[in-house]
């Protein structure tokens, strides 16, 4: 590829917010968030519906002014400066194309504004198209190409610019599944050969996992955590973001007794033992463990630690795997996903025995 | 869907009815006189395209029609940026800019203009006592107030399409331009007046067709001097009488506003017209 990049050159940015906070009339729609943007990683910022995600990426963009705190890019403080000066390469949410240029008049427009000659333009316009794959289309307006093709576009136009940080805002949403995962296989492409650091919104969290170096979840304007794909999925901080990245089983255990590398606690009259968290040691806390963590036989399985008997209540079935409604002799209800090639189905109704490795288990606070 | 259809065509039944009996057979009538008055023939067309003084005249409607139109859609343009896009006080002083002109009618608005600037006016007294001036400027009674008076007529009529056009821009592609580091003014001038085209030809066509059939306003600021096509048809008609000349002309404007039309819906929908 011309002109690719190796991740960490020096044209990808880092970036830290530093405590941005921001508020619209009494409305706070960020609190105090810190967080450190990696040069050349590929950051998503996940979150529900208005908390806070398109804020912040305005705010990163020089678009919005933050309330309060403060924004360093490579050591230099840019909280006041306007976007036009940041130069962010941006894909909005619904695309933002010119809709009186035609595609190659879209890529060309930031060139333009670079004041760039005219070969160089037309060389790299020629190279974007080429890389988005819409040679062909050059001369149509967006109006005439499908919403995946727009969407290409956005992408070429924001890159063509080499700019070393680029921020995109829900840029598959509106796309059907498979065209998603077109776009979102192109996106890590386009990240691997550029080097850029990308700052990308979403609110799917299977997106979010698939995509990123590093996941950021938001809830109402506050930052939750922030970490590799595993780590939020297996070792969320706190039970929403568990619950926000995938089903999840939560069993109330009694008091947590600190055991070595493990912690255990009571469920029914079972003994549940769990990776340890010094900090609920001594307190109620809930033993938390994904549907596909746990397998169900009908005989007790001496070889995960875990078991508890349940009772099937039905099944869904999904392709690749059924998920089994359960639940407990007290009535706590659970999940359990198992692989459909390598079991035989399970009637409901049936007394069945539910177990998984304690490595597989973590606790949480109990409450919210 | 057939029934449902003639249904909403029935609506539009005494809106049809009532141009019918106040336009179209009127009109017909005035296309009856252009061919028999004074005598059966082409007579009165041959003088139309051909009388020095009826040619001036054309000439002069559509040299002050094109200035008319250039000064209202900049005003306009203007005001509508404001309106659209101006703080709320801004705002709510644009609107009432826009409106306050329907309150007034045409005749007042005419006479007022003519109390500014006539010879004893408003502007040349103020000039001449601040000692600026010694003789009044020619300022009414001229091509100049005429154009002032219709530009300030017609600038309402203009900022609706054009409004409307700024208005249906989403705010994120001017965001992105100047993400992508372009100046305010360059995207003003390469995104956002482009984006607004459509409102601007819409806008140019309703003020060009509506100034050339112009008559208060011309027949009180141009004094007599400046004299319109609808003057003229009017001074045929009540004063020369010469009611077959008269008639012709006013086919002749009838024709060239419909050819106007007709070019331009090719160009653009309707839609954008009207905003
Ligand atoms: N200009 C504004 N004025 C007032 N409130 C605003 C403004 N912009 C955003 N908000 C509020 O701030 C909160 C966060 O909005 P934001 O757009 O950042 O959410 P989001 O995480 O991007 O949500 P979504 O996934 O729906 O896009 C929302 O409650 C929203 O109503
Ligand atoms: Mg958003």
């Amino acid at each position: 590829m011309p002109q690719s990049m190796q991740p960490g050159d020096a044209k990808a940015a880092e970036i830290k917010a530093i405590s941005i906070g921001k508020t619209f009339g009494a409305f706070h729609a960020l609190k105090d968030l810190s967080l450190d943007i990696k040069r050349g990683e590929f950051l998503t910022l996940l979150g529900p519906s208005g908390s806070g995600k398109t804020t912040f990426l305005m705010i990163l963009a020089g678009f919005l002014a933050p309330t309060s705190g403060k924004l360093v890019m490579d050591g230099k403080d840019i909280t006041n400066i306007p976007a036009e000066d940041r130069s962010y390469g941006m894909v909005f949410q619904g695309y933002a194309l010119f809709p009186h240029l035609t595609v190659e008049q879209n890529i060309a427009f930031p060139l333009k504004v670079r004041r760039q000659s005219a070969a160089d333009i037309k060389r790299r316009v020629g190279e974007m198209v080429e890389r988005v794959g819409l040679v062909g289309h050059e001369k149509k307006l967006p109006a005439k190409l499908s919403g995946g093709q727009q969407q290409r576009v956005a992408l070429a136009r924001a890159l063509a610019f080499e700019p070393s940080v680029l921020l995109l805002d829900e840029p598959f949403s509106a796309l059907d599944k498979n065209l998603r995962e077109m776009m979102q296989e192109e996106a890590k492409r386009l990240h691997q050969e550029t080097g850029t650091t990308f700052v990308f919104v979403t609110h799917d969290q299977s997106e979010a996992l698939a995509l990123s170096s590093r996941v950021a979840i938001f809830n109402h304007g506050e930052l939750l955590q922030a970490g590799k794909p595993q780590e939020v999925y297996e070792r969320p901080a706190n039970r929403f973001v568990a619950e926000f990245l995938g089903e999840i089983n939560l069993l109330p255990l009694d008091t947590v007794q600190l055991d070595g590398e493990r912690a255990a606690g009571r469920f029914e009259d079972q003994t549940i033992t769990v990776n340890k968290s010094s900090a609920l040691a001594g307190r109620a806390a809930l033993a938390a463990i994904r549907p596909e963590h746990m397998v169900i036989s009908v005989e007790h399985r001496k070889d995960n630690c875990n078991a508890i008997t349940c009772r099937v209540e039905g099944a869904t079935y999904f392709g690749a795997s059924t998920k089994y409604h359960l639940r407990t002799r007290t009535g706590t209800s659970l999940a359990v996903s198992m692989p459909t090639a390598t079991t035989s189905p399970i009637e409901p109704n049936t007394n069945v025995w539910v177990s998984w490795p304690e490595h597989q288990g973590f606790l949480l606070p109990n409450g919210s | 869907m057939g029934s449902a259809t003639s249904r909403k065509f029935l609506l539009l039944g005494p809106l049809l009815l009532f141009l019918g009996l106040a336009y179209v057979v009127p009109f017909l009538g005035v296309v009856r006189w252009s061919f028999t008055l004074p005598e059966t023939g082409f007579g009165q067309y041959i003088a139309v395209f051909t009388d020095p003084l009826v040619q001036s005249v054309f000439v002069r409607t559509l040299r002050i029609c094109l200035i008319v139109t250039a000064a209202s859609l900049i005003t306009a343009y203007a005001i509508a940026y404001v309106w659209v896009r101006g703080s709320s006080v801004q705002r709510a002083l644009a609107e009432f800019c826009i409106l306050v002109p329907f309150w007034i009618s045409v005749l007042t608005r005419a006479f007022g203009w003519l109390a500014m600037l006539s010879n004893r006016g408003l502007i040349n007294t103020w000039l001449q006592s601040a000692g600026i001036i010694s003789e009044p400027l020619a300022l009414a009674r001229n091509e100049f107030g005429v154009i002032v008076g219709m530009t300030h007529f017609l600038i309402p009529f203009a900022v609706f399409p054009i409004a409307s056009a700024m208005r249906s821009i989403d705010e994120r592609v001017l965001l992105a331009a100047r993400g992508m580091g372009s100046s305010r003014s360059r995207t003003f001038w390469t995104v956002f007046l482009p984006l607004t085209y459509g409102g601007l030809i819409g806008a140019a066509l309703i003020v060009f067709v509506f100034a050339l059939g112009f008559f208060v306003t011309p027949a009180i600021l141009g004094g007599g001097r400046s004299v319109m096509v609808a003057e003229l048809v009017y001074l045929r008609i009540f004063q020369s009488p010469d009611w077959g000349l008269g008639a012709a002309i006013s086919v002749v404007l009838v024709l060239f506003i419909a050819i106007l039309l007709a070019l331009l819906r090719r160009f653009i929908k309707p839609a954008h017209m009207v905003g």
